[in-house]
Formats: structure tokens, C-alpha cells, sequence
């Protein structure tokens, strides 16, 4: 049982004249008009509709809370130490359909550790302008790293400022996190950091040792 | 003394205070209207509509208009210069000049002066304002043909003849109020209202084929097709913009509240009460036959943005049809009808030959009717089965999906 066929033998080339009039169709009964009182109907629904409440949400006083998985602007995740989760693979920018999203990878070096692991990411740009909200990049993240936030209010009076930079997209420094660039947690690998190990910042971390953020 | 008796006696000033009143009650009249339309049609789309400049959003027309005249205006290079700005001048100078002879007030005091809120009254107000109207269909085709351009030469023929066909069938149906009123000023109309009863009531066809008429005439929903936005890019005012443009959109909406004015005076009783509560009219020492009056133009400005928030757009030859096959035939009946029953009536004939007359005309109506009614439904008889079509097809609203597996 398949939804389509082809056309059948009768319609062969050679003994009849395919064209528009030679396909058979069937007659269909159209509905004439209504009566006077149907088509009135029409009329009652909006008249009455006037009466109902309205819809509107009376935006920039009321801000109506988005679907909790709305695809919003993005933020780039850190770990519960503070460290950066991205490591400047690019897997967004490659998996981006509008190419929105610029990445540049850099080493971590002893003295500029942003992420566990070898690299993070040293240039990460995002460009609203181009952006479609696919989420696309967020499935591709290894790492997740870049998730979308419930933020929609992207709207600006100049190009330069709808490219957002890292900073823009960074998530912001919550208890217990220190700021990078700061060492890994001793006793740890980039595992332990994706298995979860790590749950804060140990104080040996911060480089001017003043203590938590 | 008659109302044209009473404006003869006014002074200069009193008839420039007076021109300048109308044109201001014109020109707030659309803001308000503008304004009123997009609430209305707001509320009957489940919206809120403009509600931000001003209280309740009543200055949103106002700033609208501020935007538009600091706009950048725009000529055409391909565009004949003169006519081209000459246009939107003619389109908008003919729909004030309709205002004239509406009588808007009853006996008024203005500025310590006994007079009434019209302009003039002409002794053939109501064909002034057909004539006026009809040149105002010259800015219509003048800024359609200047623009230089394809769209708004068609959008501006489109128009135009939308306009003169309902012009037809709308004078047809004054016809039967000027033999009724037996003048065609637009004062003695209303008194002669104001006498006997509503010309809405008595001619009650006349005033049906006058309300569709003139939405017909005024370019509006549903008969908007030659400027329909949703679908074309603007008709004949394409090439315009800024001041020139809010011309075209002022003369719109003039031109709707002169009909719907005309409308009130011929067929409503004018700026006098509703039936029984004459005694308002003495109120604000007749100031508030304006309120009667606004009521009044307000309801059938009402109208049209009801058929706008219900109706479907028509298809050009559908509405062509149905002006020029329908309502002036209609009209023409009717008139003749309505001539009759006068002369019968002032040659004092008697009532049962009235009576017989009018009873006469009812049962042929609804013989014609009737007999068209079952001739439709004969055509409608369902055509013989057809081979069913040997390939799929799609299920349609009435017909079930022909077995689309087929395949031996």
C-alpha cells in the first residue's frame, strides 16, 4: 500500500492526446451560498468579539515569562571552580547555518589557564545579526559549553553592538567561583572537571590568594 | 424661515468662521476616525490597537501624521512634475468641499449671530456634492497616470472605475429620496425628515443601496481591491510620500465621513433627535443637534469598520458585477416604484389603488424571485459520475480521497 502511484497505461503516448483536457476529473458540488442568516453570522462573531478580553501583552510595562526552553540569547558556561567550559573547538561555528558564530582556539599556558584541559577558547563572537536562534551550536557543543538563556531583548541601534564577544556571552561568576585565569584544582584532570568532580574553588586556586570570590 | 433663508442673512465673518469650523471639525474628525478604527478593528481582533501617545493612544493619529509630513518626499524621475503634486491637492480640496452643504446643526448662536452650522445651502445641495466628488476622482487618475509607473496607473484606472460605477448605482438611489423630499437641497431634505419620517424607513431600499454604494465609492473593505494592502503594493498612490501621501490618506478618510455625513442627512433626519426625544434639541442652546449629528455620522463610520473587520476582499469582477448587474437595476425598479406611488399619490388617487399598486409590485418581486430561485437550484443538480481518475488524488472538502493504493 503506497500513498502514490504512477500514472497507469492509459495514459500511453502513443494512442491518445496527453494534455489538459484529456484528464479525467470529477464534478464537485460546490456548496452554493448560505442563507441570509448564515452569512450574518459572520457578523456576530466580531461583533461580539469586541466584547471578549483581549490578548495583548502590553509589552515593555508587562513582560510575559518565555517557554522555559525558549532559544534565547547565548551564554558560554563555566565550571563550578570558575574556569571556562569552552575549548575553542569551533564544533559551533562549523555546525552554525547562518554562520553567526566566529571561534578562535588558544593554548592554555601555566600562567593563563582560562579552561581545563589544553585549550580554550580566545576569541568567541556572536553575531545577532546573523543569528537564527536554530540551536544548532548547542547541540553541537562537546562540552556544554554554550546553552541558550531566556534573554530575547536583542535589539540595538548599532551593527558593531549586535556582535556580541565573549565577555557579552560569558555567564557570570556565581558562589564559590573564582575568576580565570586561575590554575586547575589541584589533584584533578580535565575528567574529573567533565565527570563532575569538581564542586568549587579549592583557595590554593586563586592566584592572589585573597581568598573566594 | 427656511435654513437658505437664515444663511443668507450671515455676514462675511460668520461664513469664514464657519468655513474654518468645518474644516477643522474635518480634519479632527479623521484623527478621531483614524484613531477609532484601529481600536475598533483592534477590539474585534482580540487586540488592544494604539494605546501609548496620549491618553488611550488619542494622539497615536496625530504623532502618525507628524512622522509622515517630516518624511522625505519623494518625485518619481519618470513622474510629470506638475500633475504629480497637483493630484493629491485636487483628491483632498473635492472632499472638503462636500462638506459644504451638510447641514450639521440646527439653529445655533455663533458668536452672538443666529445662523446654523453649513456652510451654504444650495438650492441642489445633493448633486453638488455628487459633481463635487466626481472631481475628486480626477486626483485618483491624474496620480496614477503622472506617476510615471505601471502600479499606479493601474491602481488609479482600477479605482476610478470603482468610483464611477457605485457613483452610478449611489445617485440612482438619492433619486428616490429627491421624489420624496420633491427638493434636493440637503436643509429641506432634513426638515422635510423631520415632518413625516426617516427616508431610511420609507425608502428603505434606496438607503440599503445607498450604504453599500458608498463604501463602493469610497475605495473602502470589502470593495478595497484597487489599493488592497495585503496584496498589491498600494494602488495609485504608490509613488507618494510623505506630505503628499497624507493627503491621499486625509482625503480617504473625508471622504468616508462625508458619505457617512450625506448618508445621516438624507436618510437619518439630519442633526435632528431620534424620534421621541426632540426635547434634547433645545440643549446648549442647539449646540447639541451636533451631538445628534456626530451619533449619527459615528454610526454608519461604525458600519464600515464592521464590514472591514468581517468581509472577505472581493474579486474585481465579482464587485464589477455586482454594481452594474445588481444594485442600479435594482435601483431603477425601485425608482420607478417610488415615482409611481408619488404621482398616485398627489393625484389624490385613492388609497385601495395604492395599496393595490405597492401589493402588486411585492408579488411580482417574489414571483422573479422565486422562479430565479428555482432555476439555480436546477443547475444545481449533480452531474452524472465520472470515471473515477485513475491516479491519486487528494481528498477534497466534499468528496472523499479516490482509493489512491491502485497498483495490480
Amino acid at each position: 500500500m503506497t500513498d502514490f502511484i504512477e500514472p497507469q497505461k492509459k495514459f500511453n503516448l502513443e494512442n491518445s492526446e496527453l494534455g489538459i483536457n484529456s484528464v479525467p476529473f470529477t464534478e464537485v458540488e460546490q456548496p452554493g451560498p448560505g442563507s441570509l442568516v448564515e452569512q450574518a453570522k459572520g457578523f456576530w462573531v466580531t461583533f461580539s468579539t469586541m466584547f471578549k478580553k483581549n490578548q495583548t501583552v502590553q509589552y515593555p510595562d508587562v513582560k510575559a515569562p518565555t517557554a522555559p526552553r525558549f532559544h534565547g540569547r547565548h551564554q558560554l558556561n563555566r565550571h563550578p571552580d570558575g574556569l571556562e567550559k569552552c575549548i575553542g573547538c569551533e564544533l559551533c561555528a562549523w555546525a552554525c547555518p547562518a554562520d553567526a558564530i566566529f571561534v578562535e582556539g588558544g593554548n592554555n599556558t601555566p600562567g593563563n589557564q582560562l579552561s581545563p584541559g589544553e585549550r580554550h577558547g580566545a576569541v568567541y563572537q556572536i553575531n545577532y545579526l546573523r543569528c537564527i536562534f536554530c540551536g544548532l551550536c548547542v547541540e553541537a557543543c562537546p562540552t556544554r559549553a554554550l546553552t541558550m538563556t531566556n534573554e530575547y531583548e536583542l535589539a540595538d541601534d548599532k551593527r558593531e553592538k549586535l556582535i556580541f564577544e565573549k565577555e557579552d556571552l560569558l555567564a557570570p561568576l556565581r558562589q564559590g567561583m573564582l575568576a580565570p585565569p586561575h590554575p586547575m584544582y589541584p589533584g584533578m584532570t580535565d575528567t574529573n572537571y567533565y565527570n563532575g568532580d569538581v564542586k568549587e574553588a579549592h583557595p590554593s586556586q586563586n592566584p592572589t590568594g585573597q581568598g573566594h570570590h | 424661515m427656511t435654513t437658505a433663508e437664515l444663511l443668507g442673512k450671515d455676514p462675511g465673518w460668520i461664513i469664514a468662521v464657519k468655513a474654518l469650523l468645518v474644516f477643522i471639525i474635518c480634519v479632527v474628525s479623521t484623527l478621531m476616525a483614524v484613531w477609532t478604527e484601529r481600536r475598533v478593528l483592534a477590539k474585534m481582533q482580540l487586540r488592544t490597537g494604539p494605546n501609548r501617545v496620549g491618553k488611550f493612544g488619542l494622539l497615536q493619529s496625530l504623532s502618525d501624521g507628524v512622522k509622515l509630513a517630516l518624511k522625505e518626499d519623494i518625485i518619481p524621475a519618470a513622474a510629470d512634475k506638475i500633475v504629480f503634486i497637483i493630484a493629491p491637492i485636487i483628491a483632498t480640496a473635492m472632499c472638503f468641499m462636500s462638506f459644504a452643504v451638510i447641514p450639521m446643526t440646527g439653529v445655533v448662536n455663533l458668536f452672538g449671530h443666529k445662523t446654523a452650522l453649513q456652510l451654504t445651502d444650495l438650492p441642489v445641495g445633493v448633486l453638488y456634492i455628487l459633481a463635487v466628488t466626481s472631481i475628486g476622482v480626477y486626483g485618483v487618475v491624474l496620480a496614477g497616470w503622472s506617476s510615471g509607473s505601471t502600479y499606479p496607473l493601474l491602481g488609479g484606472l482600477r479605482s476610478s472605475a470603482q468610483v464611477i460605477s457605485y457613483e452610478v448605482a449611489m445617485g440612482l438611489s438619492l433619486v428616490a429620496v429627491f421624489i420624496y423630499a420633491g427638493s434636493m437641497s440637503t436643509s429641506d431634505i432634513v426638515s422635510s425628515q423631520h415632518q413625516h419620517i426617516w427616508n431610511a424607513v420609507v425608502l428603505f431600499p434606496s438607503f440599503v443601496i445607498y450604504v453599500i454604494s458608498m463604501v463602493g465609492e469610497t475605495n473602502r473593505a470589502p470593495f478595497d481591491l484597487a489599493e488592497a494592502e495585503g496584496e498589491l503594493v498600494g494602488g495609485f498612490h504608490t509613488e507618494y510620500s510623505s506630505l503628499k501621501f497624507a493627503l491621499f490618506f486625509l482625503a480617504e478618510y473625508v471622504n468616508i465621513i462625508a458619505v457617512s455625513a450625506l448618508a445621516t442627512t438624507l436618510f437619518l433626519g439630519g442633526y435632528h433627535a431620534l424620534p421621541g426625544l426632540g426635547f434634547t434639541e433645545q440643549w446648549l442652546g442647539g449646540w447639541f443637534t451636533f451631538i445628534w449629528f456626530l451619533l449619527k455620522v459615528n454610526f454608519f463610520f461604525f458600519i464600515f469598520m464592521w464590514l472591514r473587520g468581517t468581509l472577505p476582499r472581493l474579486r474585481y469582477d465579482q464587485f464589477m458585477k455586482f454594481g452594474w448587474k445588481v444594485l442600479i437595476p435594482v435601483s431603477l425598479v425601485w425608482i420607478l416604484v417610488v415615482a409611481t406611488l408619488r404621482v398616485l399619490q398627489q393625484q389624490g388617487a385613492n388609497r385601495a389603488v395604492i395599496i393595490a399598486f405597492a401589493g402588486g409590485v411585492v408579488l411580482i418581486v417574489m414571483t422573479i424571485s422565486s422562479l430565479t430561485d428555482r432555476s439555480k437550484k436546477k443547475a444545481r443538480e449533480p452531474l452524472p459520475e465520472g470515471e473515477a481518475p485513475n491516479f491519486p488524488v487528494p481528498s477534497l472538502p466534499h468528496v472523499n480521497s479516490v482509493n489512491v493504493s491502485g497498483g495490480e
